[in-house]
């Protein structure tokens, strides 16, 4: 059983050119997760923008988030598109909800058996993932809460 | 405020396509296949290749006007327009752009076009070659999340749960293209019929589609003639009047990571209102429908959005019978569409509409006055028209 739920080659995350979300990527291998909050209206934003789409405040501040989720939507995806996932098998897609975040959503993989039933609704909670390698990342996935 | 609508203003007076080939099997290099489809156009039109002013693409076709108009010796380039975004969301957009310049004067012959040779570029369906990836990409493809189908799955999903569909209404949609594909000669699927059993036999690709609900890739190009509603009249086609375009999406539809605020949605919630505003119908008055298969999931919300069913009405509403030529209630994809018939980009769906107004469609709708076209479902900026007959000016 690898560490990571899927296989080791797909693309790597790199933190925008002009700086915009490296403090996501940074806080993520400190083992947070933040999104983004506007300081001036309250409204929370994701993914990473500039400015607040509700008052067009540039005060946007980055806010660690509980990592409970609900799960809003999913796919299977079976068919590979990336030479990595070559006779991996199926994997399961979750766009979760963070209802403690203003209902921002988040993508990531739903741990555990590929052949699981998905729920829209279930509690999930967030895991973080870590790939330690010479240019380190880490993922956000989901694990269904008891 | 009446003088400012598309309404009538114009006409499509030529289309041209070149032959479809499978992706990567074009003899030809891209801007000779472009070149090729708008001389069909104008031979199509009865003009003059000279006689094109102006151009209209989207998702950044690779081949610029000024190329064209070169090679073509076109002596006065009066227009030239590229809709934004990519996947096939722009088809109607294009067809709209140029009807709007010929309808205020900007120039008076405005082709709309595009041309794919894959073989010559990448694939859509293939990840991009990369080892890293930022900006959006950043939160999808190191979760597996890549293709178009994989991008767009989860509205589909969340649309399904919300309204209780049943996947019969995926493989409906699938079989009224390749039904439409079987008295098509042109098309790539003609002589291979889809089953039921076949259907639900295949594949998954992404749950909730497999094989049968996606779109094939082709390489080609088709090009359609834009002129003023006077000027066509004395022409050698049937004219098919612009009778309304829109283009757009709605609220934060583009915002990153999945996060647009309708997101169970083909994108088209807020432009269909547009569409029939301008021009003059409503889906009651809708003969035949085009709309680009990119997945059937992305038909399923669009036909939706456009008012043919309520969301909830889909189990019933999506069935074979209802969806084909010459008897349904909404003959759907008459020519086999991006599924049975070729991927052009949704150019070739244009086309089709052109056909049924003319009368001349191997799925003639019989008395078809009211054509809507649907283009690129699902992507974040899509469009729409609707062509009519003279009858309905
Ligand atoms: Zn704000």
């Amino acid at each position: 059983m690898s560490e990571t739920y899927l296989p080791e080659g797909l693309p790597a995350p790199v933190p925008m050119n002009d700086g915009l979300d490296k403090p996501y990527w940074d806080a993520l291998l400190d083992g947070k997760i933040m999104v983004q909050r506007c300081a001036d209206c309250g409204t929370w934003q994701w993914g990473p923008e500039w400015i607040c789409h509700n008052c067009n405040s540039f005060n946007m501040e980055w806010t660690e988030v509980t990592g409970e989720g609900t799960i809003y939507s999913w796919e299977r995806p079976w068919h590979p598109v990336h030479g990595a996932l070559k006779d991996h098998g199926p994997y399961i897609v979750v766009l979760v909800e963070l209802p403690d975040a203003g209902n921002v959503r988040m993508i990531g993989n739903l741990l555990g058996d590929p052949a699981q039933e998905v729920t829209i609704g279930a509690k999930v909670k967030a895991v973080i993932e870590r790939h330690d390698g010479d240019q380190p990342y880490a993922l956000v996935q989901w694990q269904v809460a008891d | 405020m009446s003088d400012r609508t598309l309404r009538g203003k114009t006409a499509i007076v030529g289309v041209g396509e070149t032959t479809y080939y499978k992706h990567g099997q074009s003899p030809d290099p891209e801007f000779v296949l472009v070149l090729k489809a708008i001389l069909a156009a104008c031979e199509d039109a009865g003009i003059d290749a000279k006689e094109i002013d102006g151009f209209a693409s989207y998702s950044n076709d690779r081949n610029e006007p000024t190329r064209i108009a070169a090679a073509l010796g076109i002596n006065d380039l009066r227009y030239s327009n590229m809709n934004w975004g990519g996947g096939g969301g722009g088809v109607a957009a294009a067809v709209g752009n140029a009807a709007a310049a010929v309808a205020v004067g900007l120039a008076d012959c405005v082709v709309a076009f595009r041309g794919l040779a894959q073989g010559q570029f990448q694939r859509f369906g293939k990840a991009p070659p990369v080892t890293a990836v930022s900006g959006d990409p950043a939160y999808m493809s190191p979760y597996g999340v890549m293709s178009p189908l994989q991008k767009y799955a989860m509205r589909a999903m969340r649309f399904m749960h919300e309204n209780k569909v049943d996947h019969s209404v995926l493989r409906a949609i699938s079989m009224a293209s390749y039904t439409h594909a079987q008295n098509n000669p042109r098309a790539v699927m003609y002589g291979r019929p889809l089953s039921e059993e076949k259907y639900d036999d295949s594949r998954w690709i992404a749950e909730p589609c497999r094989l049968f609900d996606c779109c094939q890739e082709n390489d080609g190009a088709a090009a359609v003639i834009i002129v003023s509603a006077e000027k066509a009249k004395d022409m050698k086609q049937k004219p098919a009047y612009i009778l309304g375009a829109a283009q757009g999406s709605d609220h934060r539809c583009g915002a990153p990571v999945m996060n647009a605020s309708n997101f169970p949605s083909s994108s088209f919630a807020s432009l269909a209102p547009r569409l029939y505003e301008m021009a003059g119908v409503g889906p009651k008055d809708v003969d035949v429908v085009q709309s680009y298969e990119n997945f059937t999931i992305g038909v399923m919300m669009a036909v939706v959005e456009h008012g043919f069913c309520e969301p909830e009405e889909c189990n019933e509403f999506f069935q074979l019978e209802n969806l084909t030529a010459p008897g349904g209630k909404m003959p759907l994809n008459t020519s086999g569409g991006n599924l049975a018939e070729c991927y052009m980009h949704g150019l070739g769906l244009q086309i089709e509409a052109v056909r049924q107004i003319r009368g001349d469609s191997p799925n003639q709708v019989p008395g078809a006055d009211v054509a809507l076209s649907i283009a690129g479902p699902m992507v974040h900026h899509v469009s729409t028209d609707i062509l009519g007959s003279e009858a309905t000016l």
